[in-house]
């Protein structure tokens, strides 16, 4: 996600490798290369300059203690007044009220539409929410029926008035109509407008007193540049909004936009956007993604993401299984579709410490587990939980049916057993003898 | 450290400003008030009227503009470099000569576009096949659109291809614009093979001698690779009918983007081979300076700008123009 500063960062820090402590000398060059990197990540220019005098009088005649090197100690630094810059913590999104309204704004292209989709998603599975999507987009053409589609594909119902042009009396009838029918939260998406757009912000600053929502977000694309400054500040003062959200953040993008926005317009990130699909969201932790940007990892992020997701019953099974040694190849495809439901595995690798540069360049999608599973697909029912009797003739006639050929059937069979060994090893406490084997390069290529 | 102590030790902070912070703060309420009452130019001729070298204070004066325009920090050097190197050479600069080479540094890395109606002209036995390509939310479908409207009111034939079969009610939203602009567009479901849609969509502008074609594609980042290999699909299952289809590869550029454009027009054009740039909502405050370093890193000319919603709010680029208002502040 934010690997390309993470990179800068990495080359500004060398400069001070081996030296033993902060001066003024040692500093001055690392910190314009970090204002550099911090403006070349599309950071407001004013926000880059004041951070990086901030750092600089922080670091300078900070002790460096003997187990940390100057990098190290500015990377702890940085880490700590990026996290404070971006906001203390994350923000939850007000919901108290019955129904509560969420009242979505931005410019063109945003991804509003996407957002108030994902956001219902969210509501609706994680929160026990009926939410109600409200289609105020009036002037793009098809606006509406893209908010249709989505709410079909979720199964969210949403609130149209085809005919009519005014969307302060569209929302309040949504209202209305979500009162009627218990919905708990009503969402309310708008047109993309221009910040100085005069008849536009006036719109929506009417359907604000009209329907007074409980929350305004403010969804903004993360690959902005020095505009989001402008535009944020220009959407603060006509709507006060509560919360921003961050789109767009499975590019890659430096994402400057998240480090001033906050700081300028004082109001928390509280939910990024990660793919296209419905369930790209991600609630904000500027803990989480100040250790990001400075390529520490984001192991939180994706152990909660795989507990979400991950069946516990499942896994169970699994467990007891490998512990039979009973694991055979539908269990092997169980867990590949467990996987695939964390989300993308690119991004999922991505906040694993160290892999987010590694595979800056390489592309893995979900996609790649499908010759996987074809060759499974093709194997018996008694073949997949006896993968011992796999000969010549049955690897033969599984080449034929999934259109691969027997050393790629070969390949998966030996990461099948290798990845058995490993889950075993996790069993018995071994993590740290897998992680041997990992750095061996014994990981199954997928 | 709590929350409180750190409130506290940064209110202890502000008590005990040396001077240097104290002139520091003057300099930036200084900057904020000149912000308010004059344009780039206006700043700038005060700055060097009398002088016969730029001071570092003044290039950095420069740098900060140049920078919030979103023109990035390379690009930004490199036109200061040029710009100090002429100062050095002439002894004695005015305000007036300052502003046109800087002027004229900047628009010297813009390339220049040929005529897009006699390209289209050129063309007479096939259509003139442009695909549009692009992230995202920049505004595709919208400047095909005003495209369509564009080339039909230049007495064009025109047939739109839906080929973003992917976001949801893309095809429709083209419909809507097919309609409104009154030209033909061809279309399957959503979820259909865009490649089998592009190709549909020339075959059927063949057989109907048509002049111009237009293939909308689904917006994607550009760094997910298989759905850029996908365009680059698209693009080649058209040459399969015309041999040198698509004519024009149009990467549409949102404005307000930031330097992350740089690396979107590098990797589009890796794939897809673009060949002309469109930059979109430049009726906003965004300056959309990034194009000038696409521009000059790539040498893809900008051809066309957005400057509003409505069909007739398509303007073929002007780099003079755009250099002039790249500085001035709109309010």
């Amino acid at each position: 996600m934010f690997e390309n500063l993470s990179e800068k960062l990495e080359k500004a820090f060398k400069v001070l490798k081996g030296q033993g402590s902060i001066s003024e000398i040692n500093v001055a060059q690392t910190m314009k290369e970090i204002r550099k990197a911090l403006i070349s990540a599309d950071v407001d220019f004013k926000t880059a300059k004041e951070f990086t005098a901030k750092v600089k009088e922080k670091a300078i005649g900070e002790k460096v203690l003997t187990t940390l090197k100057p990098g190290e100690l500015l990377t702890k630094i940085m880490k700590d007044e990026l996290a404070e810059l971006m906001g203390s913590s994350s923000a939850e999104i007000n919901l108290l009220s019955k129904p509560s309204v969420i009242l979505v704004a931005g410019l063109q292209g945003s991804g509003k539409t996407t957002f108030c989709g994902k956001l219902a998603y969210f509501l609706k599975n994680n929160k026990n929410k009926n939410p109600l999507l409200v289609a105020c987009d009036v002037y793009r053409p098809a606006a509406i029926d893209q908010i249709s589609v989505l709410g079909e594909q979720i199964s969210v119902d949403v609130y149209k008035e085809i005919e009519n042009q005014n969307p302060v009396d569209i929302s309040t009838n949504a209202i209305g109509y979500a009162k009627k029918n218990k919905h708990d939260v009503v969402i309310v998406d708008t047109a993309g407008r221009l910040a100085i757009d005069e008849p536009m912000m006036t719109e929506i600053t009417n359907v604000k007193s009209a329907i007074s929502p409980n929350e305004i977000l403010f969804v903004v694309d993360s690959m902005t540049g020095q505009d989001a400054v402008n535009t944020a500040k220009t959407f603060n003062e006509r709507l006060d909004f509560d919360g921003v959200v961050l789109t767009k953040l499975d590019g890659d993008t430096r994402g400057g936009a998240a480090l001033t926005i906050r700081s300028v317009v004082d109001k928390p990130i509280k939910f990024i956007g990660t793919s296209e699909k419905m369930e790209g969201l991600d609630v904000f932790h500027p803990d989480r993604m100040a250790s990001r940007i400075l390529g520490m990892g984001d192991v939180i992020s994706l152990v909660e993401r795989a507990q979400q997701q991950f069946d516990e019953q499942e896994a169970r099974k699994i467990q007891k299984k490998i512990a039979k040694n009973t694991f055979g190849f539908d269990d092997f495809l169980k867990q590949i579709q467990q996987i695939k439901k964390m989300g993308n595995i690119k991004d999922l690798a991505g906040m694993i410490p160290g892999v987010g540069k590694a595979i800056k360049d390489v592309d893995i999608d979900n996609d790649s587990f499908k010759g996987i599973e074809s060759i499974i697909y093709s194997m018996t029912p008694y073949e997949r939980s006896n993968p011992h009797v796999l000969n010549g003739s049955r690897k033969k006639r599984i080449a034929a049916g999934s259109g691969t050929n027997v050393q790629e059937i070969n390949q998966l069979i030996k990461q099948f057993s290798q990845m058995g060994k490993m889950m075993k090893m996790m069993q018995g406490g071994g993590a740290s003898r897998m992680m041997q084997m990992m750095k061996g390069n014994n990981m199954p290529k997928f | 450290m709590g929350f409180f102590s750190k409130i506290k030790s940064f209110l202890n902070k502000k008590e005990e400003e040396n001077p240097s912070e104290k002139i520091e703060k003057q300099r930036k309420l200084d900057e904020g008030l000149e912000k308010t009452k004059s344009s780039f130019f206006e700043k700038l001729s005060k700055k060097v009227v009398g002088k016969s070298k730029i001071d570092d204070a003044d290039l950095d004066d420069i740098e900060e503009i140049l920078i919030t325009s979103d023109i990035g920090v390379d690009t930004s050097l490199k036109i200061i470099e040029s710009l100090e190197k002429r100062v050095e050479k002439e002894k004695y600069i005015n305000s007036e000569e300052l502003n046109s080479i800087l002027k004229r540094e900047i628009e010297q890395l813009l390339v220049n576009s040929s005529d897009i109606d006699s390209d289209v002209k050129q063309e007479s036995d096939s259509p003139y096949v442009i695909m549009v390509v692009g992230v995202n939310g920049v505004g595709k479908t919208t400047t095909i659109g005003k495209l369509a409207y564009k080339f039909k009111k230049s007495g064009f034939k025109v047939v739109l291809g839906a080929a973003d079969t992917f976001r949801a009610a893309a095809i429709d939203q083209l419909s809507i614009w097919a309609e409104r602009v009154g030209v033909e567009i061809v279309k399957q479901t959503m979820g259909s093979d865009p490649a089998s849609v592009a190709y549909d969509t020339l075959q059927s502008a063949i057989s109907k001698n048509a002049d111009v074609v237009i293939i909308d594609t689904a917006g994607r980042l550009h760094n997910k690779v298989n759905l850029m290999n996908e365009l680059s699909k698209v693009k080649n299952v058209m040459s399969k009918l015309t041999s040198n289809a698509p004519h024009e590869v149009l990467l549409v550029l949102d404005a307000s983007t930031g330097q992350n454009a740089i690396e979107q027009a590098k990797q589009f054009s890796s794939v897809t081979d673009v060949n002309s740039l469109a930059l979109t909502k430049l009726d906003g405050t965004a300056k959309g300076g990034v194009v000038i370093g696409i521009s000059d890193q790539l040498k893809i000319p900008v051809r066309y700008i957005g400057v509003g919603e409505a069909m007739e709010d398509l303007q073929i680029f002007n780099k003079e123009e755009f250099v002039d208002t790249l500085f001035n502040n709109k309010k």
